[in-house]
């Protein structure tokens, strides 16, 4: 047997690969928008063991049965093995899309199996459209706030992000069209406008059907793109089901996202997106550039699940599970969060706004709440300009009900510590009362036309 | 030799540490030391003692590692370390115990009042508010006394964002100060052993000059090493810089920060260990002298195990 050099070093065995100044002046200019901030490192330091995190946006994978999971991989291995270890199409498999029609026929949607590519995950499909479509300086419209994870995409594509008011019934659709015509005044036209309609993250507000229908009227007589982004759509937990915009639009100007991620698991990463044929050729080629195709051996995965004819008790069983933690989460705010303090109540999906007075910063909150072992994403991670300073977004699905109760039970101490000071600060005594039952604080937003 | 990195630890400015930490452990590497990495926590006693490293180099920033607390272990397991010893550190660290010391050896110092949150909540300190801004005048400077970077550092433009800045700043620390605000160009100076090294200045590219995050972020600041000054600047900043790092008792390291105005130069606070990343202003001071980060590791090592030669 040939002889296998034993590795000599721990990391890289070359010398001085941190010598940044021998790098600096090769990086693209792009770069310079990624930046690294103070608040990066704190959510850096959320990730101890002995930290309640509410700050992740994680789902609860813990309930999916090991013995589907393994039954699903020993009939791969036995039936597909060469095939499920060989490279796949670019577009993904077309029983991958006929899993990815079944999820999206669940809310009303009938696309053309052409017009679909699966994706590493729907955090690809987000960069594989802002490839396609953005140049240097190009207008990039999004809800304010939007998905913290969607800003260094947009950024490292150095797009020029607008981003418009949210209230409860979603992106403020007059504000919308108000900018897109002060836009147009200066001669520019936005490359598309990325929203959440659905139980939005971070908001976890949803847009009203008056405002989606206004919004793909809109995309239609100006000719605009409009990506939405519809992760969380299935988790419903109160309210009448709302169309997607894409099903309004018919996708001649809606790019649709989706993704397994929140339905099945985020470590398969398998998303998805749809698009009109002349923009999902170009989406193809950049697709094709980044990684050749989506993971086959997790598309067989996919497959062999659907094939169980399950998927939609196990959304059930999800749903019922994250009901319960999203009620025990508002009841935690209702009993430990000060009166002035707001935050919504989602009907869906995974996340809370908390919106809290305007003499606290969440980020300094933040190192607080970490030496209080809790941790939540501070609002500015929401925003590209750094507004959001006094709201914060909170998760509920990752944890359990006990850890939800005793994380927000912390985070709310620290801010009556916070609360008091200011109190005694300005001689207003601002001591926070436990709030009554009848009072719930559920408005975060105001409300278009209101004062 | 065989030189524990201890890095890490449960501060805010983890991150930075554990970057700072890595690079310090590359260059022992290349320079053929054999490298015990501790990622600092419960075990750190029990690893010291069963490893018995030469030396320790202390790669750790803000509470617990650069406020005394390691080093004061280090001192009763008897084990050499780089960097200010316990006490020197303990006074850095803390910006109000700093400034007493820089104004006690006759250096300036922007005039200050340092409160603990016991004032405010029992005391009633917010009624003495109105007078300190009187002295202070605006824009004044909120910061906490222990902590590193920006964090918690406020501007108050208007007697109206007192009270929120000092919100901000407790959220680090029970203890803050408020600054009067003095304007001028931002230094840095490094001293290794008593020598300092070139001047760095810290020049805003874009934005606001009172959004102390902008310094930290790569493509907002630029750093100009050595710093553009006259000799007679160079000397003042210098001699202030050397004056402060001895009247905190610190040895073997130091970066002072100095606010140059009009009037000369102002002492703000001693950092006992700076950061060691390849973006941080002691490794860029050390090259401007021509020292390689290798040479100066090698440098801070020897100062650490024979300390009176330095």
């Amino acid at each position: 047997m040939a002889e296998v050099p034993e590795p000599t070093h721990r990391r890289r065995s070359h010398a001085g690969t941190r010598d940044l100044e021998r790098y600096a002046g090769l990086f693209a200019e792009r770069t310079s928008v990624m930046r690294s901030s103070a608040m990066r490192d704190l959510m850096a330091i959320t990730a101890r063991p002995e930290v309640i995190s509410l700050a992740g946006g994680l789902p609860d994978t813990s309930t999916f049965p090991p013995q589907s999971f393994a039954a699903q991989m020993t009939r791969i291995a036995q039936e597909s093995a060469a095939k499920a270890l060989q490279y796949g199409p670019t577009e993904g498999f077309e029983e991958t899309k006929d899993c990815i029609l079944e999820v999206m026929g669940a809310e009303g949607m009938l696309p053309d199996p052409d017009d679909i590519i699966v994706t590493t995950g729907g955090q690809q499909a987000i960069d594989l459209v802002c490839k396609t479509l953005i140049d240097p300086g190009d207008v990039v419209i999004c809800e304010a706030p939007t998905y913290p994870g969607a800003i260094p995409t947009l950024c490292s594509y150095q797009a020029d992000v607008v981003q418009v008011e949210c209230d409860e019934d979603g992106m403020q659709v007059e504000a919308l069209e108000q900018l897109l015509a002060d836009l147009r005044g200066e001669g520019r036209r936005p490359k598309f406008i990325y929203s959440v309609p659905s139980f939005q993250n971070p908001a976890g507000v949803t847009m009203s059907l008056e405002r989606r229908r206004r919004l793909v009227e809109l995309a239609r007589d100006q000719e605009l793109l409009v990506v939405e982004d519809n992760p969380y759509g299935l988790l419903r937990y109160g309210g009448e089901p709302m169309p997607p915009l894409y099903q309004l639009d018919g996708g001649d100007f809606v790019i649709y996202l989706g993704t397994f991620s929140k339905i099945l698991s985020p470590g398969i990463r398998l998303g998805w997106a749809v698009a009109p044929p002349p923009v999902m050729e170009k989406i193809v080629l950049g697709k094709q550039a980044a990684d050749l195709c989506t993971s086959t051996l997790t598309q067989y995965f996919v497959r062999e699940y659907f094939a169980e004819r399950r998927w939609r008790r196990y959304v059930d069983d999800l749903v019922e599970i994250y009901r319960k933690r999203r009620d025990t989460m508002v009841e935690a705010l209702r009993a430990n969060f000060p009166a002035e303090a707001t935050w919504t109540e989602p009907e869906g999906g995974l996340f809370i706004w908390a919106t809290l007075p305007d003499y606290i910063d969440t980020s300094d909150l933040l190192a607080k709440a970490l030496r209080a072992d809790v941790a939540f994403v501070p609002g500015q991670a929401a925003y590209v300009d750094g507004r959001g300073s006094h709201s914060m977004r909170l998760n509920f699905s990752g944890v359990n009900e006990d850890e939800i109760r005793e994380g927000v039970r912390r985070i709310g101490k620290v801010i009556a510590e916070q609360v008091d000071l200011y109190g005694a600060l300005t001689g207003e005594q601002q001591l926070p009362e436990p709030r009554e039952e009848s009072a719930p604080n559920v408005v975060p937003f105001r409300k278009a036309g209101e004062a | 030799m065989k030189v524990a990195v201890l890095k890490g630890g449960r501060s805010l400015e983890r991150g930075v540490s554990l970057r700072s930490g890595a690079r310090v452990e590359d260059a022992l590497e290349r320079l053929g030391h054999e490298v015990l990495p501790i990622d600092v926590g419960a075990d750190l006693v029990k690893r010291l003692v069963a490893e018995r490293p030469d030396v320790a180099f202390v790669a750790m920033h803000g509470v617990g590692g650069e406020d005394g607390t390691v080093q004061e272990l280090l001192e009763i397991l008897g084990i050499p370390f780089t960097g200010p010893n316990a006490a020197a550190c303990a006074r850095c660290m803390d910006k109000v115990q700093a400034k007493d010391a820089i104004e006690l050896a006759g250096l300036p110092t922007p005039h200050w009042f340092a409160f603990n949150q016991t004032a405010f909540r029992e005391f009633g300190a917010a009624d003495a508010l109105g007078r300190l801004e009187e002295t202070l005048g605006f824009p004044l400077v909120v910061k906490p006394s222990r902590g590193g970077s920006s964090l918690g550092v406020r501007f108050a433009r208007s007697a109206g964002e007192v009270p929120q800045a000092l919100v901000s700043a407790f959220s680090y620390d029970d203890r803050v100060l408020l600054e009067r605000f003095v304007d001028g160009r931002e230094l840095a100076v490094s001293v290794l052993g008593d020598e300092p090294l070139p001047v760095v200045e810290a020049i805003l590219l874009e934005g606001d000059r009172y959004d102390f995050e902008a310094r930290y972020e790569i493509g907002r600041t630029r750093f100009a090493c050595p710093a553009e000054l006259s000799a007679e600047e160079e000397r003042a900043v210098t001699e202030a810089a050397l004056g402060t790092y001895r009247a905190l008792g610190c040895t073997g390291f130091a970066r002072i920060d100095v606010i140059l105005g009009d009037e000369g130069p102002w002492l703000l606070e001693a950092n006992a260990i700076p950061g060691l990343t390849d973006t941080s202003l002691l490794p860029q001071a050390a090259e401007a002298a021509g020292l390689s980060f290798e040479q100066l590791v090698e440098k801070i090592l020897d100062l650490a195990l024979k300390p009176a030669a330095a």
